[in-house]
């Protein structure tokens, strides 16, 4: 990716980051369950300027054939960016970052997932990027969860994603597009809060080992604020509630 | 990359047994890793070069240099390249065609942890500004398989890198012109080692081999640099870490990771 704006005043004297956040606040979450007519499942998240679109088919039958386990059933991901997602046009053919993005979404999501209720089965989760702007992963991430849910699907929990990271030598909250440009350290974690498990984990930047263990810290943190925000978007569908 | 069959099965039986009396199935420390042998310079016309065995797990990397053009919004800096791949003579379910995403993550992975390190200064890898840089590649081709690609192949990268002379190339007339003779090492600035973990049940094991891939629930791979300080990380496998465990996992990756970086670094004496 390489520094973009090397000048570019990511955290102030106030310890207020370039687009006007504290260190530890995410940015502007809405989160719907449901939306679509024909998936099984599906949601639509707003993660600050990430526009994200999730829907969940299954469990079905597996084509090709070959691809079924007679054990459990299979968990399909495909993390998908549109051409006008970004500032300069995206090739739509799926690039490596995107299949390495859905390997590890679906890694994420499988030990929430009961597959093993569904042997010979397909569960096929199709991520749409609408517009991206930093930590779409996690977003992605999150919605699935929730699209999974949605569709009924037994799940030992949900999983809830943000990343955390580094800039100016400081610990923060969910990095945006500058601070991943720009920043130390970018670590995105995906968590299930009841299940206490981390499912998602990467990282690029440097950290000392303090950092490191704090960084993984606040993430989980993070994640427990998403966590909240997916239940009350099943909450609003299911129960009706939208007033609150 | 494997395949689960039946006799993994009842390997995992057998490995889970054995870790619940603190054993591995080849007689290794929870924390070992397996033996690791370097040769370097096994390819005299790559610019650099080595042959890694971890264990039964064998990896070529050569490191070819050449002057490219810069990405448009990085011109002042070079480029730094790793891919890794399989070859069909590695495992008998290797196949030819596109790589799969087992592989592509493999060679991300590789990518980033010595990326990330900032192991190669690639500012000094510049000959016009905007215009023309030094390429590095190094091509990692894995030849055997027994478990733990993401090690051997960061070990092959950054041993070939270690032991890479570059050329030198002068702006003569808007295009890089070679000026015969003048070979120097590359700017490198740390050594990035990856250690890779294996969660098998609820064990966590360092360097896990081919039967202990092909049965562990979930992996990660953590980078650490020469300062101690933890630069990449790849969480992996269907399963998930507690905090505790990630914590853990982080300080055994740098405490491992000292001790691979001096077998490193002997190899590199060694082959000069």
């Amino acid at each position: 990716m390489g520094g973009r704006d090397a000048t570019m005043v990511l955290l102030d004297e106030n310890g207020i980051r370039c687009d006007g956040r504290k260190v530890d606040e995410p940015r502007r979450i809405m989160i719907r369950a449901g939306g679509l007519k024909n998936a099984d499942g599906s949601a639509y998240i707003e993660f600050g300027d990430n526009k994200i679109l999730v829907g969940v088919f299954g469990p079905r039958d597996v084509h090709p054939k070959h691809m079924s386990n007679t054990d459990t059933g299979i968990l399909r991901v495909r993390y998908h960016m549109e051409p006008f997602s970004v500032t300069e046009r995206k090739n739509p053919a799926p690039s490596r970052r995107e299949i390495e993005i859905s390997k590890v979404i679906k890694e994420a999501l499988e030990p929430a997932v009961m597959l093993e209720k569904f042997p010979r089965t397909a569960v096929d989760v199709f991520i749409e990027i609408l517009q991206a702007d930093g930590g779409t992963r996690c977003a992605a991430l999150t919605a699935a969860s929730v699209a999974l849910a949605d569709a009924g699907i037994p799940m030992r929990d949900m999983v809830a994603a943000i990343a955390a990271g580094k800039v100016a030598d400081t610990v923060i909250l969910d990095v945006n597009n500058e601070e991943d440009q720009a920043g130390q350290a970018d670590m995105p974690i995906g968590y299930m809060p009841s299940a206490e498990k981390i499912t998602l984990l990467q990282l690029d930047g440097v950290l000392t080992p303090e950092e490191y263990k704090k960084c993984v810290q606040v993430g989980v943190d993070g994640c427990k604020l998403v966590y909240e925000l997916q239940k009350k978007a099943l909450n609003d569908k299911y129960f009706g509630n939208k007033g609150d | 990359m494997t395949s689960t069959s039946v006799i993994d099965e009842l390997k995992k039986t057998q490995i889970l047994e054995l870790l619940e009396q603190g054993k591995r199935v080849d007689g290794r420390a929870l924390d070992e890793v397996r033996e690791l042998s370097i040769e370097i310079n096994a390819i005299p016309k790559a610019n650099g070069s080595a042959r890694i065995k971890l264990g039964d797990t064998e990896v070529i990397c050569g490191v070819k240099i050449q002057p490219d053009r810069p990405f448009p919004d990085t011109g002042d800096k070079g480029l730094l390249i790793c891919t890794a791949e399989l070859l069909p003579l590695s495992h008998p379910t290797v196949e030819t065609g596109p790589p799969q995403p087992p592989v592509i993550e493999l060679a991300r992975v590789t990518d980033r942890g010595i990326r990330e390190s900032h192991m190669i200064d690639v500012s000094q890898l510049v000959i016009e500004k905007d215009k023309s840089v030094i390429g590095v590649f190094a091509d990692n081709v894995v030849v055997d398989y027994d478990g733990n690609l993401f090690d051997a192949c960061s070990y092959a990268a950054t041993m070939a890198l270690l032991s890479s002379k570059t050329p030198t190339w002068n702006w003569v007339d808007e295009k890089p012109v070679l000026a015969e003779g003048e070979e120097t090492q590359l700017p490198i600035m740390t050594i990035p080692v990856s250690v890779t973990m294996a969660k098998i049940g609820n064990h966590i094991v360092v360097d896990p081999n081919g039967d202990e891939w092909a049965c562990m629930d979930a992996r990660v791979t953590i980078t650490s640099d020469s300062d101690g300080n933890i630069c990449a990380l790849q969480k992996g496998g269907s399963d998930g870490f507690t905090l505790d465990e990630i914590v853990k996992c982080g300080e055994t990756s740098v405490k491992v990771g000292a001790q691979i970086r001096e077998k490193l670094k002997a190899a590199q004496q060694g082959g000069q």
